[in-house]
């Protein structure tokens, strides 16, 4: 579903993507851990394209994010490709000058020319998923930081998106609130959404995933099964961050 | 010496009442402009593109170092020469409009810059394009965020639009002139356009809190 082969990113002197090969397959979910500054994030932000990388390929199905077009046949490209990929940030980034309502609707009726009522009815839908109904109309100032990064969840689901990319969701949350979003991603995993999930939350990572993968300066030290990787991991640099993490 | 003598408004008081009705067509219309024409002036300001973005700002330095009065004259006075004719009303219009279309585009342009990152890539990650992004997501955030500035503009528009008496659009402040050279009673009719400029402000901020207050909700 999801492929990247040797991507390599730089910010000036420091490489920060030294090689990455990875692949997700239909309707699994691939987990990515390590320290701050790894490369995790970097990495997600890649494959919507967020980041431009320096050299490699990514690829969603059987279309190369990293098409080699230019200006507005890349623009257009990339548009339509994003349009598949659905994308949940840390600072939620909802839009504050519209409803939770305008916030859900706003890109599926712009871009898939979706009829007001349809895209409506399909964002009732999405906010019952994510159980917060009763916020319709409500502006995003007004909720708390569970609330808009569910509803974040669900502005992404709208476009009905093949792959979603979770961007350390729950990092800016109070620990209190981080049960009803992991609770989301939960159903969300029960419907075989295909997910890539950047997290430090390692319990979850371990509940959910199908594989994970473990980074650090910017390569992939270890991946494998979540029981593995997190029980017996082979390379030393991946028990020391556990050890750290679990202290 | 005579004093001061109110009476003398009574008979004068439709022309002071026209004066006033060209002020308010002549604000909105201007007003209008200036908005409509500091979006698109901001966003170019401040493109990507280097060329579209040094003529842009070329254009607004230029409006802005030079004197409102004088870009009447020139448009005006200075156009029939190459052809164009404007009538007063639709020069004063252009005159006004371009000039705070102009302080307008810069304020504008602030509040774009401000708007944070987080909120162009939740925009386009959704499949938004660049111009899209602009229309639906950061313009109307950056718009609200200045709205007080651009009230601001919008109060200096009103109380210049004055000047434009000078090229013989009958508003207001001409009306008063008019009334004068009939009456020998400068004082009296200067305070009473004074008290009607006022008054018009006064609802224009109004209006204006209106807005923002509109604009807080959501804050």
């Amino acid at each position: 579903m999801v492929r990247l082969v040797n991507v390599r990113k730089r910010f000036g002197d420091n490489e920060v993507l030294k090689g990455i090969n990875l692949e997700v397959l239909k309707g699994k979910i691939l987990v990515i851990i390590g320290p701050s500054g790894s490369g995790k994030s970097t990495l997600l932000r890649a494959i919507n394209h967020l980041e431009t990388i320096d050299e490699g390929e990514i690829w969603i199905e059987d279309v190369q994010v990293t098409r080699p077009l230019k200006g507005r046949q890349f623009e257009k490209h990339i548009n339509r490709i994003r349009q598949n990929l659905g994308m949940v940030f840390q600072h939620f980034n909802l839009f504050p000058h519209m409803t939770v309502m305008g916030n859900i609707t706003m890109a599926p009726m712009l871009l898939r020319k979706i009829p007001r009522k349809a895209a409506e009815d399909a964002a009732r839908r999405l906010l019952k998923k994510v159980d917060l109904i009763d916020k319709v109309n409500v502006y995003p100032a007004q909720l708390s930081g569970g609330q808009k990064q569910r509803v974040a969840i669900a502005r992404a689901l709208a476009m009905e998106p093949k792959v979603m990319l979770f961007d350390e969701v729950t990092s800016a949350l109070d620990p209190e609130l981080i049960g009803e979003v992991n609770k989301v991603m939960k159903k969300l995993a029960e419907e075989h959404m295909t997910m890539l999930i950047v997290t430090h939350e390692m319990r979850f990572a371990a509940e959910v995933a199908d594989h994970v993968v473990f980074m650090a300066d910017g390569v992939i030290v270890e991946q494998g099964a979540p029981d593995k990787l997190f029980q017996n991991p082979a390379e030393e640099r991946t028990k020391r961050f556990l050890a750290e993490v679990f202290k | 010496m005579t004093g001061l003598d109110f009476s003398v408004l009574g008979e004068y008081y439709p022309m002071l009442l026209m004066g006033l009705v060209w002020t308010c067509l002549l604000c909105a219309s201007s007003i209008a402009l200036s908005l409509a024409g500091g979006v698109p002036l901001a966003v170019a300001s401040i493109s990507r593109n280097p060329g579209l973005r040094s003529i842009t700002r070329f254009f607004l330095w230029v409006f802005r170092g030079t004197p409102l009065l004088l870009q009447l004259f020139l448009i005006y006075f200075g156009l029939p020469q190459i052809g164009i004719y404007l009538s007063p009303m639709a020069a004063g219009i252009i005159g006004l409009g371009v000039h705070y279309a102009v302080y307008n585009a810069d304020v504008m342009a602030a509040g774009i810059v401000a708007i944070e990152s987080g909120q162009h890539e939740a925009s386009r990650s959704l499949g938004l394009s660049r111009g899209q992004t602009l229309r639906k997501v950061i313009v109307p955030q950056a718009l609200s965020n200045v709205a007080p500035a651009l009230g601001n503009n919008l109060i200096a528009l009103l109380k210049e639009s004055a000047l434009v008496s000078i090229i013989t659009v009958p508003e207001l402040t001409l009306s008063a002139q008019r009334a004068i050279s009939d009456t020998f009673r400068p004082f009296e009719f200067y305070i009473a356009a004074g008290a009607i400029y006022y008054m018009v402000n006064y609802f224009l901020e109004l209006g204006l809190k209106r807005v923002e207050m509109k604009t807080a909700l959501y804050r």
